[in-house]
């Protein structure tokens, strides 16, 4: 056995061992993986590390990435729908840095995309993985405060609370007033949290071709969605579940079926909805779609 | 300890390593998909893939069973050398390796408890022949219907009965592997 044919100095080594986390540790992420596989919807615990960015800012995500990530993957990493945020820009270098992967904007060419509170526009395919960043996944936390007693909740099929919880909402509100991280059940079995999405995104969430993976470093739980498992968002006979966005179109491309984020551009109550997805957006631009305050494409390239 | 034992792992653990844990992870996400693996020259009986799934999965955390054959002295110092796992009864695993005749009943393995049914046993069987015909497979990660070379019918169908609860099972014949998740449906056909 010798040392010298592995070792090249200067030869693409870097100090990290590839994509920053140690065997161990992606050894336990991986099983924990496996098994968030074969218990869809099901909370996984896991023995979240530290990592070199502060809870809140993805370490489940990251954990989750790193341990999935081969070295010819091409990474993607969003931010509620943008590429160009602080949040996964940092992500994406860090990733360039730790594992030397490829990255890219474009949904349809990254074989692994990490995405906080968002699903991509574009459809998602058989060959990709869609990683969360979650910040709480115990649906029933803000309900129930211990976990022994969620723990058991979720043991015995028992979630009426939520079902209270939304009929509440329907007495108080008229509707279920649930936007964001609205629960679903997974394959009739457990109800989950499927992290702070727009409630536009739940459909996409049943039947995907992807791979779905949820990692919560903070709370040290993943779950998991195999490619396509029935998930329903939870509602009423009288009150069906409904995806919804803002009544506009996007200013900028145009598109009427994509989730738009409402921008204040002045201080007189100025206000325009553009695409959450910037690559969907962009391409939409590219290919020559002009919203009502969008200008063609060349030029805003120039 | 002999020679054999330090030699058969992998030779750049964390890249080979990562794309073994890529085709284990497509395999029990899709059910009914074979995969192939590379990097891990374990000494007989372990197949490949058995090999490479034991050191993607298995360190000093994970008990490991070998039943039948698979519990003799070359395997026993080679899982020992690369992975640090200790080998223990059914009851204990964690991981099981062997035969499906030598792995069976499956009673005694861990099926994971109501609060924790992640506390499962995972058992990785050998197998004379792996296509992806046979039985009948629907369930979470199958589009509509798969099929696979499994073999038996009746453990599956009380396995998936079972479910929160229940086995997950890894088949391996030489370099290729396919999953199969508790939540699957299996019917003969």
């Amino acid at each position: 056995m010798s040392i010298s044919g592995k070792m090249k100095p200067g030869a693409g080594m870097t100090e990290y061992n590839f994509a920053y986390l140690d065997e161990q540790t992606k050894r336990m992420i991986r099983r924990a993986i496996l098994k968030a596989l074969a218990i869809p919807g099901y909370q996984v615990p896991f023995a979240s590390r530290e990592m070199p960015m502060p809870y809140g800012w993805g370490t489940g995500g990251v954990q989750v990435t790193a341990a999935c990530l081969v070295p010819e993957d091409r990474l993607k990493v969003i931010d509620q729908g943008a590429d160009d945020t602080t949040n996964a820009v940092s992500i994406r270098k860090f990733f360039e840095k730790t594992a030397g992967v490829a990255t890219t904007e474009e949904t349809a060419r990254a074989s692994l995309i990490q995405t906080r509170h968002r699903i991509p526009e574009t459809p998602l395919t058989g060959d990709q993985v869609l990683v969360y960043q979650v910040p709480i996944p115990e649906p029933l936390r803000f309900l129930e405060p211990r976990e022994t007693e969620t723990r058991k909740m979720h043991s015995l099929e028992e979630y009426g609370l939520m079902h209270v919880k939304l009929y509440e909402d329907i007495s108080r509100h008229g509707a279920i007033s649930t936007a964001y991280a609205y629960p679903v059940k997974v394959e009739g079995r457990y109800v989950m949290d499927p992290s702070p999405i727009p409630k536009f995104d739940n459909p996409k969430l049943s039947d995907c071709p992807a791979i779905q993976l949820f990692g919560a470093g903070r709370e040290q739980r993943i779950y998991a969605l195999p490619p396509y498992t029935k998930v329903v968002s939870l509602d009423f006979e009288d009150h069906p579940f409904e995806a919804s966005k803002a009544d506009q179109d996007c200013a900028l491309c145009g598109s009427a079926t994509s989730y738009l984020d409402e921008v204040i551009v002045d201080d007189a109550g100025g206000r325009m909805f553009v695409c959450s997805d910037t690559d969907y957006c962009r391409a939409r631009r590219a290919a020559g779609h002009v919203g009502a305050q969008g200008v063609p494409h060349e030029e805003a390239g120039a | 300890m002999r020679a054999e034992a330090l030699s058969g792992g992998f030779a750049e653990a964390s890249v080979e390593a990562a794309r073994a844990f890529r085709a284990v992870m497509r395999a029990m996400a899709r059910p009914g998909t074979v995969e192939r693996v590379a990097g891990a020259a374990p000494p007989a009986p372990l197949s490949v893939a058995a090999g490479v799934a034991v050191l993607v999965l298995c360190d000093p955390t994970t008990p490991v069973h070998l039943a039948g054959a698979h519990d003799c002295a070359a395997l026993r110092g080679w899982i020992g050398f690369h992975t640090g796992a200790p080998v223990v009864a059914r009851g204990e695993a964690m991981f099981a390796l062997g035969t499906w005749e030598a792995l069976a009943p499956l009673e005694g393995y861990a099926p994971g408890t109501p609060d924790y049914p992640d506390r499962s046993a995972t058992l990785i069987v050998e197998m004379a022949r792996l296509e992806a015909a046979g039985a009948r497979l629907t369930g979470p990660g199958i589009r509509e219907a798969a099929a696979l070379s499994l073999p038996e019918v009746a453990a599956f169908e009380d396995n998936a009965a079972r479910f929160p609860l229940g086995l997950d099972f890894l088949f391996c014949c030489g370099d290729r592997l396919a999953g199969l998740p508790r939540t699957t449906r299996v019917e003969a056909i």
